[in-house]
């Protein structure tokens, strides 16, 4: 046999170098959690540039807002964040109730903390299976969205829906909490401390997991501020801001929890303050199904416009409200509002100016997606391209939420 | 706990209860008064509650303004809203700030409000004192067409290449609607 020529040995001067330079799209079919494109520049696998072209998913709630009486608002300003859906729907309603000054009763104030809380905890475990899929854990996916599956359970026996509830409604809230409910509540919150442990065991301290994520995106405390960081990026950066301490709205101020801080500011720590927080709602949530007050769940000023028959039929039976005339088009006098809320991304703003007709002349949705448009871009400057997705996903951005 | 009645605050002589509450109330409005005092540019303040005030300022003296707020702590802006009066032909443009490093500006949300006209649709961008206005900005320039100098990225951001030039968020951009049908029974 004769010797075969060593075909692997190249000369290697020959060998052209290619400045590995240029531009990638990531997007828009469905990078994540909604559509979106980033328009990358690279150098070598570092990123120059990261550009997000946002606007896909983009509904036109502040102009749709013009044409539409304040009721059929509610279902419009959910669509945005659907799995974040309660605390939209009660950011725009504290708006409207502080221009129109409707008193909410004590129990219907509870059951919108309890509404906030069960979501918050399944937007959380939605966004921690995204980042999982993201950084190749698929297990973390499937968890993530099985666990959110019990919480959407419970939101969908407690408002009739899963997603879109559509629950809170001017001086109230639509549905009360019934026995079987309470219940299932409490059947939900065993299972999922009992899962915490195993996530930790599975997710948290992999360390798989903490490579990618560990001093990846690192964002400082006087970065977080300047760009105006919200929600868990925020407080995974050591800044302590939480609406529902700085601004108590619903029942937030009789009820006791902690807002967990990290200071790395890392993606890692990010995720860690979502699952503390998932921990704190299930305390909330504890704390509520206790101390939650009798009483109406409508303010007397609608309530006593309900036909006495529809309710004996709806309220007496089932526990519903049925709408009174009123809501259809009512005028809320000439004024102004902003409120905010903790939703479970961070902080959302509502501004909402009334000129006195059965619709708004202005209203402004501010979500924390969009507020993390910013922080995005600047995180990415500099990162490698691997770590795109760990910081796409620990920030928790979602598309139509930011675009509206 | 269960559900009982709130604790009643314990009694403390009338005076006292009256000072502190003014001390409660005036730290927004005090605050503002400071700033108000060093600077040299006609300001309307207007505290509304203890956690909501609006000033009114001239777009010229904008930058200003802003950079005394900022100095006082308040260190982010929450949103950047424009508003369409056709009947004036202005657009008012709102800046919602606050704080995150002082626990106490934390509770208040400060509007400042400035006005541009048809005519002239531009002011002084707030970037360079706020970096948090970039999306804000961006956002207004491509729904009112409403200018920014020195933004340092002023191109659009949400809409198609359809709406070049269109300022859809004017009132005088009208959405198509149609009627509402509801079925009866019969």
């Amino acid at each position: 046999m004769t010797a075969q020529p060593n075909v692997f040995t190249m000369d290697t001067t020959q060998i052209d170098i290619i400045p590995i330079e240029g531009e990638l799209n990531v997007g828009p079919q469905h990078p994540g959690s909604g559509h979106m494109r980033i328009y990358v520049k690279l150098n070598g696998d570092i990123m120059e540039k990261a550009e997000l072209d946002v606007g896909y998913v983009h509904r036109s709630v502040e102009k749709l807002a013009e044409v539409r009486n304040y009721m059929h608002l509610i279902p419009l300003v959910e669509r945005p964040a659907i799995l974040d859906s309660i605390h939209m729907n009660l950011g725009y309603i504290l708006a409207l109730e502080k221009i129109m000054g409707v008193d909410v009763p004590d129990r219907a104030q509870y059951l919108r903390s309890l509404a906030a809380e069960i979501n918050r905890i399944a937007s959380h475990l939605y966004g921690t299976g995204i980042l999982a899929v993201f950084i190749g854990h698929s297990t973390g996916f499937m968890w993530g969205f099985g666990d959110r599956e019990v919480w959407v359970e419970v939101l969908q026996a407690l408002t009739g829906a899963r997603v879109t509830n559509s629950y809170i409604v001017p001086g109230g809230v639509r549905r009360d909490l019934t026995p079987a409910i309470k219940e299932m509540i409490e059947k939900a919150i065993r299972y999922q401390r009992k899962r915490i442990p195993e996530w930790k065991r599975i997710f948290l301290n992999n360390p798989n997991i903490r490579a990618r994520l560990e001093n990846v995106g690192v964002m400082s405390k006087e970065q977080a501020i300047a760009w105006g960081a919200v929600g868990p990026n925020l407080r995974g950066s050591g800044v302590y801001y939480d609406v529902r301490k700085f601004e108590p709205y619903a029942a937030y101020d009789r009820l006791d929890f902690e807002i967990p801080v990290y200071k790395e500011g890392d993606a890692y720590a990010r995720v860690h303050v979502r699952f503390d927080e998932i921990e704190e709602s299930i305390k909330i949530i504890e704390q509520i199904i206790k101390e939650i007050p009798q009483g109406n769940i409508l303010s007397d000023r609608f309530f006593k416009q309900i036909p006495p028959t529809r309710l004996k039929k709806h309220y007496e039976t089932h526990g519903k409200i049925v709408f009174p005339g009123y809501y259809a088009s009512f005028r809320p006098p000439k004024g102004e509002a902003i409120s905010r809320v903790e939703a479970a991304r961070g902080e959302l703003v509502f501004y909402l100016n009334s000129d006195g007709s059965p619709k708004p002349y202005r209203l402004r949705m501010i979500t924390p997606s969009y507020r993390t448009i910013y922080v995005f871009e600047q995180l990415a400057k500099g990162a490698r391209y691997a770590d795109l997705v760990a910081i796409y996903g620990s920030l928790d951005y979602f598309p139509p939420e930011a675009d509206r | 706990m269960s559900a009982q009645p709130e604790a009643k605050p314990p009694q403390v002589p009338q005076q006292q209860a009256q000072q502190a509450q003014q001390k409660q109330e005036s730290s927004l409005s005090r605050k503002l008064n400071e700033m108000r005092t060093r600077l040299n540019v006609p300001v309307n303040v207007k505290v509304e509650s203890e956690r909501r005030a609006t000033i009114e300022v001239d777009k010229s003296n904008l930058p200003a303004v802003a950079m005394a707020l900022r100095s006082i702590g308040f260190d982010h802006v929450k949103t950047v809203t424009a508003i369409d009066y056709p009947e004036t032909e202005t657009f008012e443009v709102l800046y919602h700030v606050s704080s995150y490093t002082d626990f106490e500006l934390a509770k208040t949300i400060v509007t400042l409000r400035t006005k541009v006209s048809y005519k002239d649709p531009t002011l002084p961008s707030l970037y360079p004192v706020w970096e948090s206005a970039w999306t804000g900005e961006r956002e207004t320039y491509e729904m009112f067409g409403v200018r920014f100098e020195g933004h340092p990225d002023l191109r659009r951001l949400f809409l198609d290449e359809d709406f070049e030039g269109v300022y859809p968020m004017r009132k005088s951009y009208k959405v198509k609607t149609e009627g509402l049908f509801v079925d009866r029974p019969a």
